[in-house]
Formats: C-alpha cells, structure tokens, sequence
C-alpha cells in the first residue's frame, strides 16, 4: 500500500514537472512582457527594455527556447529563493509564492473542509428523504449555486452585505482585503481577519457544499438499492441503522474521488475571489500576472496550484484507500 | 393439523408504474410447516421472489400488498419495521442469490457475522462474538476460520461468499430460511457444495427451509414440497415425487419435458415450450398459461382456473381447466408436449471426413499486468494451457469446464483464426497462421460465432435485417442479395421475413439467439462456434434453441464447437466431449464414453455435482463433492493440476499420491478417449466413497 | 436526479427484485397477433424525460432566453452602443428597462447582444468539445496500447493544470482574434474529461459480444467506430455537449470578467458583468440584471442536462464527476 502511495506521489511530481515546464514555454510564447514597456506614458529606450527583459529572462528577442534552457539551468543551480526568477515588479517569485501561499490556503482550507461536510450531510439527507420538500429545495438550491460563478456569487454578497451595513450604520462584515491596516495585534487582529474571512469563505463553503451534496446524493441513492443494504435489513437492522452503518460507509468511497476532482475547480474559484475581495493571495497573482504578460509570475502560480492539487489528490487517494479494503493490497 | 410456521394467504403484490399497476404476485396460497423444506419454482418474472420478500417484508414501500402473512400465528404485515426488524434475523432469516453484492464490502465477514447477532443481542461480549464467528464458519465449512474470520468479502470466492451468507443466515438459529436463488451464480460443483451447506445449516438449526429456484434439478435433490409458480400464481403444488412423477398442470409437464436430463439426454430429443410467459403488466384474460397451452380449451381463455384439490392424493393441488382428465390419465404429458422427430443427417459417415478444425498444442496466455500509468506485466494467466481437439464436418464437439476453465478462451481463439502464441490451428486444411489477410477475410465466411448473451450480442440500435447481413456486407455481397438470404434466414431460424426491419430490444431473449443464430449462418459457414448460446435463457426457451442447433447441424451438415457448463445439454448435443480443467482438456472422447465410463475424477465429480430433475434417481446418486475452488490460473502449480482437489488422491497409496504432486498427466488413451490422469485405470475405487464430509467438516 | 418513479420514498432499500424486471411485451412467433409494438430507446428516453420537472423548467428557461437574444433588439428603440446623454447611470425605468451605464449606453440592448454572444460561444464550443471527446476517446479506448496511455497523461496533466488556467495561459493569443477563436479554445481544451469517460464506455462496449462479433466478421476499426461504438456512446455524448454548454460559457464568462476573453467593444456576459462589478454597489442594476441572466441560463442547462443524463441512463448518475 505504502508503496502503491509513494508511486503515485512520483507519478504527480513527474505530473507537477511537466505541468509548471509547460506553463513557462507557453507563456513564454504567448506572453508578450515588452507591451508594458511599449505603452508607458514616456517611451523608454528599446535596450534598456532589452535590459530589463533579459534581466528575468523575459525577452521576446531571445528564442522560447533559449529562454526555456536557462529557466531550466536557474531552477537547478540558482539558491531557492531564486529559483523561479524575479517577477515584473522585480520582486523574487519564489518570495511572492511565500507571502502570498498562506493567504489563499486559509482561504482554501476553510472552503474545502466545511463545504464538504456540510455536502456530504445534506446529500445523505436528501438521498434518505428523496422528492419530499427539503430535498427539492436542497436540490434546487445546489443547482443554483453550482451554476453561479464564484465572482458572482462573491459581488452578490458583496452587494448585500454593503446593505446590510449600511442599514445598521456600521461595518459589521468587512470584506475589502484580507485584513484591516492597523488594527493592533492580539485578539482585534485575529477577529479582523476572521471578519475579512466571512464572505469569501461563505462563498466557497456554498458552491463546494453544493457540488458535494448532489454527488453524495446520487451516490447515496445508487447504495441505497444496492443488495448489501437488503441483507442488512435480512439480518434485522432497522432502516436507520442499514443507511447510516452499510449505506453512508460505502456512498463515502467515491467521494474521496470526487474530492480530488472538486478541489481543481475550487482552485480556480477561490482565485477569482481573491480578485474580487482584494486578497492579496496566489490567484490573484496569477491572473494580474497574464493581465501584464508576467511569465515568471505565472509560473510560480502554476507550480504552486500544481503542488496544492498534488496534495489534494494524494489526500484523495490515501483517503480513497482508508475507506475501501478492496484497494488496500 | 398443527398451525403451520409461516401461512401465506391471497398474497397479493401490485406496483404502480406509468401505465398502471404491475401485478407481480396475485393470490398465492401457502405454508410452510416447521422443520419443512419446501421448494418454490418459476421462471423469471413469476413472482416469486417479490413473494418471499413480502414475506420478509423488505418490498418498496411502493408495492401494494394484499392478504395475509401469519408467521406463527401472528400476523406480519401489521407489525411496524421496529417489530419486524426485531423478528428478521432472528426468526426468519434469508440468502440472496449474488453473493458478492450482497455483503457490505468495506466489513470483515467477521464484523458482518457479529453484527448479525449483536442486533438481536446487545449484551454479548466482544469475545463471544469472535467466538461465535469462527464456529460459524467452522459450520458452513471455510477453511481456517479464525483466519477468514477478518478477510473481506473481496478475498472471498463466490462459493465461500455464499457460505458466509449461510453463516449470517443462520447465526440466530432461526426458526425459517428463505433462500433466494442462493447457487444461480454459482459453478455446478460449488453449487454442489453450497446445497449440502444449506442442508447441513437445516439440520443444525432445525430451520423449515424455502427454496427459491428456477432450476427443477435443485429442487428434485433437496425439497420435500414443491410449489411451482407462473405468472404470479402458484399453478402446481404437491409433494416433490409426485409432482416430478406425474404432474397435473400442462406448464409444469412441459417444463419437465424441455429439461434435459444428464443422465438420459441425447436419447429422446427434448420438447419445447414455446413462447413466453405474459408479461406481468398486460395479463390476458383467462388462464395465463393458454397461449403457450396445446391443450388449452375454450375455457382456458375466458376464466382462470383455480388451484384446486384431488380427491385421490391429499395435499396435492393444481390449476387447471383439464386437472382432471390430466388426474384420470387420459391426457397426458406425450399428448399434450408429443417429442419432435430428428431430421436426417445431410452428412451420412462424417468420422471419415477430414476434420474441419484441429487444433494442437493451443495456447493463450494473457499477460497480468500492474500499475496504471506504468505498466508492467508481472504474471500470466494461463487460460488455455496446450489444448488438443479436432472437429470433423457434421459433428459436434461439446467443451465443457467450469468457469476460468479456459472453455470459451479456446473458442474465441478459433475465432481470431491468427497464429496462436503456441500449438498449430488448422480451419479447413489450412494452417491459419500462413493465411494472408485477405485470405483470412475469406475464411471468416466458413467459421462463424453464437454468443451466449443475446442481449448484448446484437448491436441495440441496428433493425435485425441490418444485423443478420452485416458478415455479408463485410465481404461485399450485394444488397439485394443481402436482402433475399436475410429473408431466407429469417424463417429458416423460426422466425418471420417481415421482421427484418425492427429492432432487437422487440424480441424475446429466444427470439434473439435465433436472430444470432441467423446472422452467423448467413455466409454458409462450415463450422459454428456456440459460446454458451442458452445458458442465458429461462428453461423452457433453451429447449427450442437448442433443437434448432440439432435440426440446422444435421440438415446443413454443419460443425459445432459447442462451449456450455451444462453437461446434460452438451450430452444432448455433441458427439465428442472435452472436458477442461484450467487451461486443459482432462478428458475427451465419444460423448456415450465419457458420459456412461468418466475416466478422469474431475470428470466423475462434475457429472456427480450435475442435479438431475428427478427426486428419486437424486436421492440415490452417489455424490462426489470437491474440495475448495478452482485454483487461481496465475498460480504455478507443479504436477498434475488437479490434484489439489482430487477425490482420487486421498484414495491412493502415499507413493502413487507423490506423483501426482511431481508428474504433469499427459492425456493417454483409455479405450476410445483420452484421459490425462495417472491413475484413470484405478478410477473404480471413488465407487463406494462418500465424500459430502469434504464439504462441511474436517479440512 | 430524480428517478422516473414518481414516489418511491426510500423507506425500504431494495429496489425491485430482479424477478419483476418488466419484460418488454412481445409478441411471439406463436402468437404474433400485431399487438402494441414496444417502445424503442429513444421513445423510452422521451418519455421519462418528459416526466421530469426539471427538463421542463429548464427548457422554456433556455428557449425564453435564446428568444430574447435572438428577437429581444427588436421591441427596443435604442441601438448597440448608442449613447442617451439625457440619461447617464440612470436606473431602470420605463426609458430605458434595464437602465443605463456611466455614458448612457441602454443596458437592455447590451445584454441582447451579450446573450447573443455567449450563448453562440456556449452552443458552438461545447458540441466542438464533445466530438473531440468522441473521437479520440473512443480512439483510445478501442485501440489501447500507446494511444491510451497518452491519453491518460494528458487527462492527468489537466488534474494538476486546471483548464481554466491553460486558457488564461493561452488567452493573450485569443486577445486580438475573432470571437471564433476563443471557442476553439474553449472546445479544444475542454474534451479531456469526457473523452476519459467515453474510453471507458468504449473500453467495455469493445468487449460487448456485438463488438467481438462484428470483429469475428472481420468489419474494420473505424467502421467498427462509427458503426457500433460511437452510435452507442451517442447518448453520452449528448448529454455531454448539454452540460458542455454551461461549461463553455461559464469559461467565457470567466475570462471575459478577467479582460481575457471577448475583448470591448466586442460584446458578451463577461464583458457586461466586468463592467458592472464597479458598480455593483452604487448601480446594482448594472451587476444584477447580466448576472441574473447567466445565473438563469447555467442553472437551465445544467436542469436539461441533468434531466436528459438521468433519462438516457437512470443508473449512471455515480460514473460522472
């Protein structure tokens, strides 16, 4: 088993190599850095652009795959803080990947762990109560929800909750950046992240538990007719007791698939929030970096999304092989 | 009379669908007394599964049932599930058919035994409960019980699986088993094992026992009653030798014709009942029976008959219109289902004819492989392992083996017509493996294939007509000529010219393997390949389809490689038999041979496992009954690959045993067949043996 | 999800015993006496998706909305772009029904247009993907062997790399091209995870006795393909392309709300609701009416599509992530 795990952990590095080598020799393609410079407001000498670009290993004189040579040579010889280069504000990727990590993963984590309990319990409930009314309105709701696009979603509350504020005449939910500047240490700075957390973390906790609680619950109704919950109530288990001990235990199994699948699009979701909320965390690096053709940049976030999913799915698969003997060899 | 254990009265079961109400189950009557083993026959889609489980109490919560169960007394359809669930596992208990669906996969069988009893009994320690567990399996027979004891279901095979479901069955020493099919899935010689368990589980715990089955010889071995179901109803009732004897209801008459009997098969050809049960949603009027009755009356299509008494034998019931011209013999079982006749034979002396296939030495391995992204092979299995046979025009092979015996790996082989990994292949004269590709295009014209599965063997969304030309489209004949032999087929199976243009999904599942049937002899083949062509049809179908094979071989002079696990239809139809054992043919010859003097003890067992459909000659057959499953075919095994099971062996002298376990049996000539065991001369010694303690006791 | 029974509350487990699987009534060779012809697949699949709320709410959503974008221009007075400078930021009104933005442009006559666009990108990219997924599935899962195993990198690598960031990574490209192009790319990194699932299919349809059979002929791989695998796989497939389209649009919404999709003056939800985020809060309408508009479409479709998976297959519901 250890040694089915650690297979999989080489086959997704091998995965996170090809991915992040890939992210930089297309960008490095499309990508064109120099139009920042092109289009400031009082031109800058063509070699000094040169200069600059050269510098991180960005200009479009230079072939992709000279380009792609040294950022390969860099990430192998240079210290680890210079691994990935400097980005275009001149500041080191690898440092930027540092500040910015913790961010997004307490954004993250959050999102990921409650939304899929809160998933899992309402898909369970509404497999045992299927077509009666909590369950249509739990089912409509995910619908709703799956279809809604984390940013909107996110504006949506933002909207609201600027109502709501306004009405109670003070700020009770902030949600502009991942803290207050200035507040003192100690228990007012915890509390203010916490209140900066609320709405983006409420946005991602819906849209994965919505996704979670129509999986859980097609999976759950395809256990519930299954024969093993029958020879369970053969042996005189109440109907209670065959769901949640046989039903809930096996319906878990594929879940732990699923998770490794909903975390990708949770990914991209908790990136979009960050833009909107002003966090200065990992996908908003990434997406301001394609919006000023910074290679570097997003490469280090590839790689860093790259990394995070391996985790995930290697969580997935340690979890996959938990929960069904049948895998455990 | 005492109060039965469980009276089921006008049991009636309905679903709503779409299009009204499904009745599944309409007025059944019966009981089961204590310590009684009663039978309960049907095809499918007679109800009488949703019978049983009305009985247990687990239908959906959307069936409508009317009429009563009493269960000592006590009425159960007005208990709440609380009482009932109270009452199921303790008093009566149920094994369902699929075993491996049936238990939970994520717990040990250990946990699923101990959760059998804690829920009846709270207050057992943990100690006791493992204890309890392990005597369990000791009882249903798993070897190293304290071992198995914390396996999964998946480390399970099918047969032990079906034991440990016998365990739980049993583990509250119930006052009633209701077994649902328990050995469908199972291989004859498992199936074997699996019945002297339930036997046995009777006995320890004094259980009345109801046997659900469609299969007659199960039911002939085993019960003392039997109820015979159609259509919802129960047609037929009495004790087991009578109703076998002399039954009373035209369907249980036919259904006993159209079972082929080992140990008389190939001597009268079977009868076939034709057509199909009505569909439980559009019942005619009248009796459900009629439109497949030959001897149905005016009668039998206006009123239902139904089940009555006999004044001569007490207890016995039927329901029919004619009971009693059918009681006072004056109509009988030949006038009503008369046999067909065999066709002549287009081929007169076929022995003197070159064989249309020889194959030698025929080898498949398939190669095991591992990992997902990184694949590497780390073992074979060796289905078929270096096989011999050969067919000659006219002539019938049957191969016959367990499954992962290798039976239908060998046919398939036929089929590729490439080069073998090992061994020579020889279709027509030709050695395949010389053929050009074009060539082997052409020869595909004289070897064709009949799957077992109609279902799947026709491609769901092409007309039939589509379907039976598409091996002469692929030789590029001409549409109007596809057309005319597609026509020609059509009623040559049985079937009608103006169905070529629908789809298979409106067809019966007998109807289908004519369909298959046709489409494979659309090129004029010289040889058929029938991989299991009936084992996925209800009995009373099979007997049709497999006459048709008779009538089309002798006729066409055509070559079979008939593939099936079911011997007394391979005695029906072949003339040669091979039977397999992993990967090896242990035993072939002329099919009188084998079937009256088996040679090899795989072969003795196997026939021994075979239920016949008839209680007195089943209860006096000698049984031999094998030890454990099929070895894996990955395994290597040195010597004779069957010794590890062998009845023979233990029978030997410790010098004679020793090489069995060193020396690989090479087939030798006994008289007309050839054996591949060392000691087939001394096979007489398994006469008098009584091994059924193999199954349940001391391993 | 919902099943077709209408209300088997699941009170008791089991479904129904095997025994009572509904055997088609057919008629006999016996006793052929032109009854009822049974239904056919299809008809089957009509009438349990007619039976599904679902499907209904979601296609007269869909058809209400596309009858908007396509005729909607025609009952207003106002123009594409056209700005009314009497009336800056003004909320909706009779004038003007969904309001107007910062420069007086009619935000009704935007969000025409911008449906419009999206809902082309939705319905073009997402069948584009789907034959994509068709064919070097079914490829790969028929032939096997090397063929498979690229594919299966490539469904891996997409794990690690979510799609959405292989777009954001080729979307300058698209920056300065037509329109169409972004739907190629929408369609041209979007079949992976279906074509997964129609290897799969094809991989246990290959062993399927029709396909042996047919091969046992000697009929040929592509025609084998095209003849049994595709038409086999073709309920799938639509499936599929349904839920594909509010994929697709959402990847364009995405993309376009970054400045990374469909390109201003151009036109699409995207782009609309980008322009509204600003305002979200002093001018809601600006945000809430495009918003609303995706929201209704993408929960539409993915009604239809769920209908439609459920009615095809009722038992396939776990094979999908």
């Amino acid at each position: 088993m250890i040694k089915y795990l650690l297979r999989r952990l080489v086959n997704y590095l091998i995965l996170t190599v090809i991915a992040t080598l890939f992210a930089y020799i297309a960008a490095s393609s499309f990508f064109f850095p120099r139009r920042k410079y092109l289009t400031s407001s009082e031109p800058i000498p063509e070699a000094s652009v040169d200069a600059i670009l050269d510098r991180v290993n960005m200009n479009d004189k230079t072939p992709v795959l000279e380009r792609t040579w040294r950022w390969i040579t860099d990430v192998f010889t240079k210290p680890w803080i210079q691994k990935l280069n400097e980005d275009l504000n001149g500041d080191w990727v690898m440092h930027q990947l540092g500040l910015r990590a913790g961010v997004s993963l307490q954004l993250l984590f959050a999102g990921v762990l409650i939304g899929a309990i809160l998933g899992v319990t309402l898909g369970v409930w509404g497999a045992v109560r299927q077509y009666k009314a909590s369950d249509q309105i739990v089912s409509y709701a995910s619908f709703v929800l799956i279809s809604t696009p984390t940013f909107v979603l996110g504006l949506l509350l933002m909207v609201l909750t600027t109502w709501l504020n306004n009405s109670l005449g003070f700020q009770l939910i902030r949600f502009t950046g991942a803290y207050t500047p200035g507040v003192e240490d100690g228990l007012p700075k915890l509390l203010d992240r916490l209140n900066h957390m609320i709405l983006p973390t409420i946005v991602l906790i819906l849209f994965s538990a919505a996704g979670y609680s129509r999986y859980m619950r097609s999976v759950m109704l395809d256990v519930l007719g299954s024969d093993f919950i029958r020879t369970a109530r053969a042996k005189g288990a109440t109907r209670n007791h065959a769901l949640i001990k046989h039903g809930v235990r096996v319906a878990l199994i594929p879940m732990s698939t699923y998770f490794a699948y909903a975390f990708g699009t949770l990914v991209a979701g908790s990136a979009f929030l960050e833009i909107i909320f002003s966090w200065a965390g990992m996908g908003q690096y990434g997406i301001n970096a394609v919006q000023v053709s910074d290679v570097n940049a997003l490469t280090g976030n590839v790689c860093f999304t790259a990394v995070i999913i391996l985790f995930s799915s290697m969580l997935s698969e340690i979890l996959y092989a938990a929960l069904d003997p049948r895998v455990r060899v | 009379m005492p109060e039965p254990l469980l009276r089921v009265q006008d049991l009636s079961v309905s679903f709503p669908n779409q299009n009204g109400l499904v009745r599944a189950v309409r007025g059944v009557n019966y009981e089961v007394h204590e310590g009684e083993f009663l039978g309960i026959v049907g095809e499918s889609g007679s109800g009488k599964s949703v019978s049983s489980m009305a009985v247990m109490g687990l239908l959906p919560s959307s069936a409508q049932i009317e009429g009563s169960i009493t269960y000592r007394g006590e009425s159960l359809l007005h208990k709440s599930d609380r009482e009932l669930s109270d009452l199921r596992g303790r008093e009566i208990s149920m094994i369902f058919q699929d075993p491996l669906s049936a238990l939970t996969p994520v717990y040990t069988i250990g946990q699923q035994i101990e959760e059998a009893l804690t829920l009846h009994n709270k207050n057992v320690s943990a100690d006791a409960l493992h204890k309890r567990a392990v005597e369990l399996l000791k009882i249903v027979g798993i070897p190293g019980a304290e071992r198995r004891v914390k396996a999964f279901p998946h480390e399970f095979s099918g047969g032990m699986r079906q034991r440990a479901m016998i365990a739980i069955a049993m583990a509250n020493d119930p006052q009633l088993i209701i077994a649902d099919e328990p050995t469908t899935a199972l291989d004859v010689t498992i199936q074997a094992q699996i019945l002297e368990v339930l036997q046995k589980a009777k006995e320890v715990t004094d259980a009345a026992v109801v046997l659900i089955t469609h299969d007659l010889g199960v039911v002939a071995g085993n019960v003392d009653r039997v109820a015979v179901m159609y259509a919802g109803k129960l047609v037929e009732k009495g004790d087991v030798d009578e109703v076998f004897a002399q039954p009373r209801m035209p369907y249980t008459m036919g259904l006993l014709r159209s079972v082929p009997n080992m140990l008389t098969a190939g001597k009268d050809r079977l009868v076939p009942l034709e057509g199909r049960p009505p569909s439980p949603a559009a019942l005619p009027k009248g009796c459900p029976f009629a439109d497949r009755c030959p001897a149905a009356i005016d009668i039998c299509h206006q009123e239902e008959p139904e089940l009555l008494g006999f004044e001569d034998v007490p207890g016995r019931t039927a329901a029919c219109h004619r009971a009693g011209e059918i009681a006072a013999g004056t109509l009988t079982s030949a006038d009503i289902f008369p046999r067909p006749e065999y066709v002549p034979h287009a081929i007169e002396d076929s022995d003197a004819l070159a064989p249309i296939v020889e194959a030698e030495g025929l080898v498949r391995h398939f190669p095991l492989m591992k990992g997902s992204v990184f694949r590497r092979q780390v073992g074979a299995v060796k289905a078929v392992d270096g096989v011999d046979f050969e067919i000659r025009p006219g002539q019938t092979l049957g191969l016959v083996g367990e499954s992962g015996s290798g039976k239908s790996t060998t046919a398939l082989e036929i089929m590729e017509l490439v080069k073998p990994q090992a061994g020579r292949l020889v279709v027509d004269g030709t050695d395949v493996s010389t053929l050009t590709a074009k060539q082997r295009l052409a020869m595909r014209r004289d070897v064709q294939i009949v799957f077992q599965d109609p279902m799947a063997a026709l491609d769901p969304r092409m007309p039939v007509g589509e379907l039976i030309a598409e091996p002469l489209t692929v030789q590029g004949v001409p549409k109007a000529e596809r057309h005319r032999k597609v026509r020609e087929l059509l009623e040559r199976v049985g079937l009608y010219a103006s169905m070529a243009d629908r789809y298979p999904h409106e067809f019966s599942g007998g109807q289908r393997q004519r369909i298959g049937i046709a489409r494979a002899l659309i090129t004029e083949p010289k040889l058929l390949v029938l991989d299991e062509p009936v084992s996925a049809l209800d009995v009373s179908v099979q007997a049709g389809v497999i006459n048709l094979l008779e009538d089309l071989r002798d006729e066409l002079g055509l070559s079979y490689l008939f593939v099936a696990h079911d011997l007394a239809i391979v005695r029906e139809i072949s003339d040669y038999i091979a039977v397999m054992y992993l990967g090896r043919i242990v035993e072939y010859g002329p099919v009188k041979d084998v079937f009256e003097h088996p040679k090899h003890p795989y072969t003795r067992a196997l026939m021994s496992a075979v239920p016949v459909p008839d209680p007195a000659t089943e209860r006096s057959r000698q049984r031999i009954l094998l030890q454990g499953d099929l070895p894996s075919p990955t395994e290597t095994i040195t010597g004779c690959n069957f010794a590890s099971r062998c009845p023979l062996r233990p029978l030997l002298s410790d010098e004679q045993q020793s090489r069995c376990r060193t020396d690989d049996p090479a087939g030798v000539s006994h008289g007309a067949s050839r054996v591949a065991c060392h000691y087939a001369d001394e096979i007489s010694r398994l006469d008098n043996v009584d091994t059924s303690n193999l199954v349940t006791g001391a391993q | 999800m919902s099943t077709n029974n209408p209300a088997p509350p699941a009170d008791t487990a089991p479904d129904l015993p095997q025994d009572l699987e509904p055997t088609a009534p057919l008629s006999d060779e016996a006793t052929d006496k032109k009854r009822e012809r049974p239904i056919s697949r299809s008809q089957l699949v009509w009438r349990r998706l007619k039976r599904k709320p679902n499907f209904w709410i979601g296609g007269v959503v869909i058809a209400g909305i596309a009858l908007f974008a396509a005729f909607g221009g025609m009952i207003n007075v106002y123009e594409l772009n056209e700005q009314d400078i009497y009336n800056f930021n003004s909320p909706p009104s009779s004038q003007h029904w969904f309001g107007t933005d910062s420069i007086g442009v009619d935000l009704y006559v935007s969000l025409v247009h911008a449906l419009r666009k999206s809902l082309l990108i939705g319905f073009l990219a997402a069948p584009l993907a789907t034959l994509i997924a068709a064919f070097f599935g079914s490829l790969a899962g028929y032939l096997g062997g090397w063929v498979e195993m690229l594919m299966n990198w490539l469904v891996n690598l997409l794990l690690v790399l979510p799609v959405f960031y292989v777009l954001m990574i080729v979307s300058p490209m698209l920056a300065s091209q037509s329109w169409l192009i972004l739907v190629v790319a929408i369609g041209a990194f979007g079949w992976m995870i279906m074509a997964q699932i129609v290897k799969n299919q094809t991989k246990s349809l290959k062993d399927r006795e029709y396909v042996k059979a047919a091969r046992y002929m000697g009929v040929g791989t592509f025609t084998i393909l095209h003849r049994h695998i595709i038409p086999n796989v073709a309920s799938l497939l639509i499936v599929d392309a349904a839920i594909g389209v509010s994929g697709a649009v959402l990847s364009e919404t995405a993309l376009s709300f970054f400045g990374l999709g469909i390109q201003p003056p151009d036109i699409s939800l995207g782009v609309l609701i980008a322009q509204g985020q600003n305002a979200a809060i002093t001018r809601p309408w600006l945000f809430l009416f495009p918003a609303a508009f995706l929201v209704a479409l993408l929960t539409a479709v993915n009604l239809v599509g769920d209908a439609l998976r459920d009615a095809i297959d009722p038992t396939s519901e776990v094979n999908r992530a």
